[in-house]
C-alpha cells in the first residue's frame, strides 16, 4: 500500500509518498507557477516516477497548502496547519512549537503531546517576515536564493533593516548598497529582520520547546542561525523540512487508508485489482 | 535676474522646478531617483539648468522636499513634503481644501486652510499598500507597461476584487485571476480600486472638504484618477502639472524665504546687529 500527500504552496508544490510502514518512498518538488492544477499533477507524477510506481498503487491522497482544493486527484483536503503539525511531530516527536516559513506566509503553531493543534498564528495581512522577503533581497542583489545563506554568514557587522514592508525593503537595500555597505552585512540584516518578525509570531502561541522549523526557508542555514541566536535554543530542522507539510498530508492519508478507505486514483483505474495481480505474477 | 529652485526628491522620481525672482515659472524637469539621492538631486539640477538655459550661479535659493530632502547637498532649506504639496496644490487650484498626494511609496491626505496651512493630515508610510508601487508590481506581474495600465483599466466590464492590501501578496492574486481567465482590464481596475479604497480611507480620516486636489506621480494615471473619483463620489482637481505640486510648492516657499532674507539684510538695524 502506498499513500500520497500533495502540498500546493504559493511558491513550491511538494509531493510525498509513504508506504504501509510510513516510510518515505519518494519526495518531489516543482514550482507552483500560475497553473496550480498542473503543478499538483507534476509533483505527484514526479514522486511516482521516483518510487517507480503507478497512480493506481496509491490508496489515498490528501491535498494541503493554499492550493489544496485544486488537486484534482486528491481524496480529501486538510489544512497546512494540521499537516505541518502532523509531519513535524512524526519526524521530531518532542515538537511542541512549529515555525513554518514558506514562500509567502509564515505560521507559528503550538501542538500537544499527541500532535494536536492547540493554537496558531500567521501573517495574513502581508508578506513581511516570509520567504518573499528573501526573494526580494535576492532579486535586488541579483543573487540566487540559494546563495543568500552562505553570503550572509560571512557578515561581521549585520546592518539593521528598519522597514517591515517587503516592497520598501528593496529600496532600503539599494540605499545601503549605494552608501557602500557590504552585501553580506545587508543580507545578515535581512535574515535578522525576518527572524525578528517570526519570533513575534512564535511568542503569540507561546515558545514551548522543542521548536521544529519547517517550510522552504528552513533550508536556509543563515535563517536557522539567526533564529537560534535570538531564541537561544536549538531548532529541529529536518533535511526534508520543505516536504514536512506533504509528509504530514501523506500521514493523514495513511490513517484513512488504514481504515479501509480507498481513494479515487485507485478506484478509478479500471481493473486495478487485476493489474495488481498481473504484476505479482510477473 | 535671479532664480529660485524647488527640488522634490521622491522615492521613485526627482522633480525640480525653477522660478525667476518675479515668481514666474521658467522650467521643470523630472528624472528617475535611483539609489543615490545626492547624485539624483545634483543631476536633476544640472539638467534643469542646461535644458532651460539657466545660469547655475544665478540660482540664489534652493528648497528641497520629498523623502530625500536631507540629501540635497546644495539646498538652502529643507521643507516637509506636506507643506510643499499644500502650497503647490493651492497655487494650481486655489479652491483646494483637501490634498491627496499619492506617490510611489507613500500616500497622504491633508486638509488645508485658505492660506495653505496644513490643518490635519494622515499618511501611510509603513507599507506599499495604497501607493504607486502596488500598481508597479501589478503591471509587472501582468507584463504590461506602467504607462498603459490606467487607460486599460478604464475598459473594465467586470472589475475583479483584489482582497490583499499587501503589494506582494496582491501579485499572487493577480496571477490567480489571470489563471482563471479574467480579462486584464478587469484585473487592472480591481488593482486601481484597491488603492483608491486605501487612499480614500486616509481622506475620510482628515475629514475631506471640497475641493479635493490630487498630487504626486500617480496623477499621471488616468485610471487611478477615475478610481479615486468613483470611490470619493466626487470630482477631483488634477492636471498635467499635478505631479509637480511638491516641487512647485518648494519653489514658491524658496522664493518667499529668499525675499524675506533680502528684506532683513537690507534693513539697517539688522545689518548692524
Amino acid at each position: 500500500m502506498l499513500v500520497a500527500g500533495v502540498d500546493v504552496g504559493s511558491t513550491g508544490t511538494k509531493a510525498a509518498l509513504l508506504d504501509e510502514n510510513k516510510k518515505v518512498r519518494a519526495l518531489a518538488l516543482v514550482d507552483t507557477g500560475a497553473n496550480v492544477v498542473r503543478a499538483a499533477e507534476r509533483a505527484f507524477r514526479e514522486a511516482l516516477a521516483i518510487a517507480g510506481l503507478e497512480e493506481w498503487d496509491v490508496a489515498f491522497t490528501v491535498g494541503t497548502g493554499y492550493g489544496r482544493y485544486r488537486v484534482p486527484f486528491g481524496d480529501t483536503q486538510i489544512t497546512e496547519i494540521s499537516c505541518h503539525a502532523k509531519g513535524a511531530c512524526f519526524l521530531f516527536p518532542q515538537t511542541r512549537t512549529i515555525l513554518d516559513m514558506g514562500g509567502q506566509d509564515t505560521k507559528a503553531i503550538r501542538v500537544s503531546e499527541t500532535a494536536e493543534v492547540k493554537d496558531f498564528s500567521m501573517n495574513d495581512k502581508c508578506a513581511a517576515g516570509t520567504g518573499r522577503f528573501l526573494t526580494a533581497a535576492a532579486q535586488v542583489l541579483n543573487l540566487g536564493l540559494d546563495d543568500l545563506a552562505s553570503i550572509a554568514s560571512e557578515s561581521k557587522k549585520p546592518l539593521k533593516i528598519s522597514n517591515v514592508c517587503t516592497v520598501f525593503v528593496e529600496q532600503e537595500i539599494m540605499m545601503h548598497l549605494a552608501k557602500g555597505c557590504a552585501v553580506e552585512d545587508v543580507l545578515a540584516g535581512v535574515h535578522s529582520a525576518i527572524a525578528g518578525r517570526s519570533i513575534a509570531l512564535l511568542r503569540r502561541v507561546g515558545l514551548e520547546p522543542e521548536i521544529t522549523f519547517t517550510g522552504g526557508v528552513a533550508r536556509n542555514r543563515a535563517m536557522v542561525t539567526a533564529l537560534e541566536e535570538r531564541l537561544k535554543v536549538k531548532l529541529n530542522v529536518a533535511p526534508e523540512s520543505q516536504h514536512i507539510g506533504a509528509i504530514g498530508a501523506a500521514l493523514f492519508a495513511w490513517e484513512r487508508a488504514a481504515h479501509g478507505e480507498v481513494g479515487k486514483t485507485r478506484a478509478n483505474s479500471n481493473g486495478s485489482a487485476e493489474r495488481d495481480q498481473g504484476r505479482s505474477l510477473t | 535676474m535671479n532664480f529660485v529652485v524647488g527640488v522634490d526628491v521622491g522615492t521613485r522620481m526627482t522633480r525640480a522646478l525653477v522660478m525667476d525672482e518675479t515668481g514666474d515659472e521658467r522650467g521643470r524637469i523630472c528624472q528617475a531617483t535611483g539609489a543615490r539621492l545626492e547624485v539624483a538631486a545634483q543631476q536633476t539640477l544640472e539638467e534643469l539648468c542646461v535644458r532651460h538655459g539657466i545660469d547655475r550661479n544665478l540660482i540664489v535659493y534652493v528648497a528641497s522636499t520629498g523623502y530625500g530632502r536631507y540629501r540635497v547637498p546644495f539646498r538652502q532649506i529643507q521643507i516637509t513634503e506636506m507643506t510643499c504639496h499644500a502650497v503647490g496644490a493651492l497655487r494650481q487650484f486655489p479652491g483646494t481644501r483637501t490634498v491627496l498626494d499619492v506617490g510611489a511609496m507613500n500616500s497622504r491626505a491633508l486638509r488645508i486652510a485658505e492660506n495653505g496651512r496644513v490643518v490635519a493630515f494622515r499618511m501611510n508610510d509603513r507599507c506599499a499598500s495604497g501607493a504607486g508601487r502596488f500598481l508597479e508590481r501589478v503591471a509587472k506581474s501582468l507584463e504590461i507597461e506602467l504607462e498603459q495600465i490606467g487607460t486599460l483599466s478604464l475598459r473594465a466590464q467586470d472589475p475583479q476584487a483584489i482582497s490583499s492590501i499587501c503589494a506582494v501578496l496582491a501579485e499572487s492574486e493577480v496571477i490567480n485571476h489571470v489563471t482563471a481567465g479574467k480579462p486584464v482590464e478587469d484585473i487592472l481596475r480591481g488593482a486601481h480600486n484597491s488603492i483608491a479604497e486605501r487612499v480614500v480611507a486616509l481622506v475620510r480620516q482628515v475629514g475631506a472638504q471640497p475641493e479635493i486636489t490630487v498630487t504626486g506621480g500617480v496623477t499621471r494615471n488616468v485610471g487611478m484618477v477615475a478610481a479615486l473619483e468613483e470611490r470619493l463620489g466626487s470630482r477631483v482637481n488634477v492636471s498635467a502639472d499635478s505631479e509637480y505640486a511638491g516641487a512647485l510648492g518648494a519653489a514658491i516657499l524658496a522664493r518667499q524665504r529668499w525675499q524675506r532674507l533680502q528684506e532683513t539684510s537690507s534693513s539697517p538695524e539688522r545689518a548692524t546687529a
